[in-house]
């Protein structure tokens, strides 16, 4: 059966309200007018793509469908109209057709069409918890100027704070249990240590790995183990147990030598990379068990994506690298200015390209964030929430509070509950009736919301003092990275469909921690 | 769809949800059946042409004319509606015993 777009309901006018409530002309008759909807349309491998909203299905066009919605979305059309200014470019009939194939998938629709209702939908309770933070220690041996946990920015006073400066060992095992009860059905549990500098707490990391495991095999799970360090700690003994254990380890650091140094310095001003370049490269040779990964915080003097990617990967010789802009306020001097947003996507965009290339020949390419994007393009994700925060990510403070995240860990503003009384899900409903992308009224009109979903909670606290905020001062920045990313994920489809096979998977992964 | 490729998952998921329905009538097609499939009363129920008979009158119809008025208000809504008798009108047919005889009695209903 066929849809005939132009034989569907007529609305008078007098019944509709709208943006275009005068009304098309013809409309006035009686006769349908055609307006686009929400999407993004792009280009790859020489090709029209239009990527929707909500939905964030992708779909590639033919030169017809490429016609009709380009037309229809310059003003509304009837279909009359459309043939007349397109006929010459289509079949005969093509255009009927196109229209019910638009309208079907919601790229077009009618202009008097009353809007599709977007529920406000909270996930169920009690979601089950996918991956816990613990925040083994809120000490570093590092003072990096711009650390959201000590900066000029910090939320929680870890110096004279009510927190104890390290997890208890006890703490840690309620954390453990906590996990285990809050997973609900998931067979995996994902744990990450983190800080502070995690290794300064590691006797008690170990017993909790151990720990853990025991606990685990008895109620038929397993958990999967990871960490953040500075690497300034590393040791043999250590990357020997990090190694046997299988644990994930993602490595902070920003650069080359004149880049790590700027920032990443000790109490006494001394940079550390000589420090650290040395006990990574002892790691990266003894840890095969797993692919470590660099994280690397871009700021306003450390922009030069390109040679950090291939210092760091060639040079030093880590699989994966990700970047990710400080999170700072404004005034900061080493905060991202505008320009500075658009000259690292023009950075991130070359280096994109450079993992399409690499992609399309089946080679492996480690820059983390295009194919953490890649992935969920590929699986159509539209958010309500920015993050798994509050949801399957919750951090734990030294002293046992559960939080929204590990930036917040400690935060009596951000509490969830405790790992001994279990998730406040009073807490945890308020938190997510008011975060819900249904009240971001500045993301209703944007098409990159599906992915964003207004953005980090804590950048959007630092930046603007509240969570609830959309994080209006990188929206160019973000549709122009989604956009790269579209355009790499088309030429994928078109070039080498088989690397976008690898996301057809569907286990629940742990959710990424930075 | 002709004109769209579904390229990703979600595309390919919207193209499934939303594949128009087949007519599928009173047959079996043995495919799986993705919603209820429920016939219109009308072709259960074998009415045999009440509009004329071989004369061209209505006298020698094998069943009378009046059978349409039941016919639709039990099995279907053409040719015209008529009134709910479990809520509002319960006693619309009550002083018509035998259509064929009666049905000047029956009377319009007002809401």
């Amino acid at each position: 059966m066929t849809l005939r777009p132009f034989e569907s309901l007529r609305v008078a006018p007098s019944e509709v309200e709208g943006r275009h409530a005068q009304g098309h002309p013809e409309q006035r008759r009686g006769v349908t007018a055609w307006v686009a909807r929400e999407h993004h349309r792009f280009e790859a491998a020489g090709k029209p793509y239009v990527y929707l909203v909500p939905s964030a299905a992708i779909f590639a066009l033919d030169e017809t469908a490429d016609a009709v919605l380009r037309t229809v979305s310059q003003r509304p059309h009837t279909r009359d109209e459309l043939s007349a200014a397109i006929g010459d470019q289509v079949e005969p009939g093509d255009v009927d057709a196109t229209l019910a194939e638009l309208a079907r998938v919601r790229a077009i629709g009618e202009l008097h069409a009353a809007a599709q209702p977007q529920p406000k939908v909270i996930p169920l309770a009690p979601f089950p918890l996918t991956t816990m933070v613990l925040n083994v220690t809120n000490q570093c041996n590092l003072s990096c100027e711009y650390c959201y946990e000590y900066g000029e920015d910090k939320i929680v006073d870890t110096e004279n704070g009510k927190q104890p400066k390290f997890m208890s060992e006890e703490t840690a095992r309620e954390s453990v249990d906590f996990m285990l009860r809050e997973s609900g059905a998931n067979k995996v549990a994902h744990v990450t240590f983190f800080g502070g500098e995690t290794l300064l707490n590691f006797p008690v990391l170990k017993n909790t790995i151990a720990y853990a495991r025991r606990r685990a095999a008895e109620v038929g799970k397993e958990v999967d183990f990871s960490l953040t360090t500075n690497a300034t700690l590393l040791k043999p003994e250590i990357i020997e147990f990090l190694a046997d254990e299988r644990v994930g380890v993602t490595i902070s650091i920003d650069g080359p030598k004149e880049v790590q140094d700027k920032f990443r310095v000790f109490h006494n001003g001394t940079g550390s990379y000589d420090i650290v370049a040395p006990k990574i490269k002892e790691l990266l040779k003894r840890h095969r068990s797993r692919p470590i990964g660099a994280r690397v915080t871009l700021t306003s003097g450390a922009m030069n994506v390109k040679r950090i990617y291939q210092h760091l990967t060639e040079e030093i010789g880590f699989w994966e690298v990700g970047f990710a802009p400080v999170t700072t306020s404004p005034n900061r001097k080493h905060a991202i200015s505008e320009s500075g947003y658009d000259e690292m996507l023009g950075q991130f965009r070359d280096l994109a390209y450079d993992f399409l290339e690499a992609s399309v020949a089946n080679r492996h390419h480690g820059f983390s964030n295009v194919k953490e994007t890649l992935e969920e393009l590929h699986k159509g994700v539209s958010k309500a929430f920015p993050c798994g925060a509050g949801l399957g990510l919750l951090g734990v403070a030294t002293d046992g509070d559960v939080a929204l995240c590990h930036r917040f860990a400690g935060s009596d503003a951000h509490k969830f509950g405790t790992v001994r009384d279990g998730i406040d899900r009073e807490a945890q409903h308020a938190f997510l009736q008011s975060h819900h992308i249904a009240n971001k009224t500045d993301c209703s009109v944007c098409w990159a919301r599906p992915l964003c979903s207004g953005g980090c909670y804590h950048e959007a606290h630092t930046r603007y003092g509240e969570t609830t905020r959309p994080n209006l001062h990188y929206c160019e920045w973000i549709r122009g990275w989604t956009d790269v990313c579209l355009r790499v994920y088309g030429e994928l489809s078109e070039r080498n469909p088989a690397f976008l096979a690898q996301f057809d998977r569907e286990e629940a992964d742990a959710e990424k921690v930075s | 769809m002709k004109h769209l490729k579904s390229v990703n998952q979600k595309a390919g998921r919207v193209e499934r949800a939303t594949e128009p329905p087949d007519v599928v009538a009173l047959q079996r097609t043995g495919l799986p059946q993705t919603q209820p499939h429920f016939p219109i009363g009308c072709s259960l129920v074998f009415s045999p042409g009440w509009e004329a008979d071989r004369t061209g009158g209505t006298a020698g119809l094998c069943q009378p004319v009046e059978r349409d008025l039941f016919d639709c208000h039990i099995g279907c809504y053409w040719p015209a509606q008529v009134p709910d008798q479990l809520n509002h009108a319960p006693d619309w047919t009550a002083k018509c015993a035998a259509a064929q005889k009666d049905w000047r009695k029956i009377d319009l209903i007002f809401p």
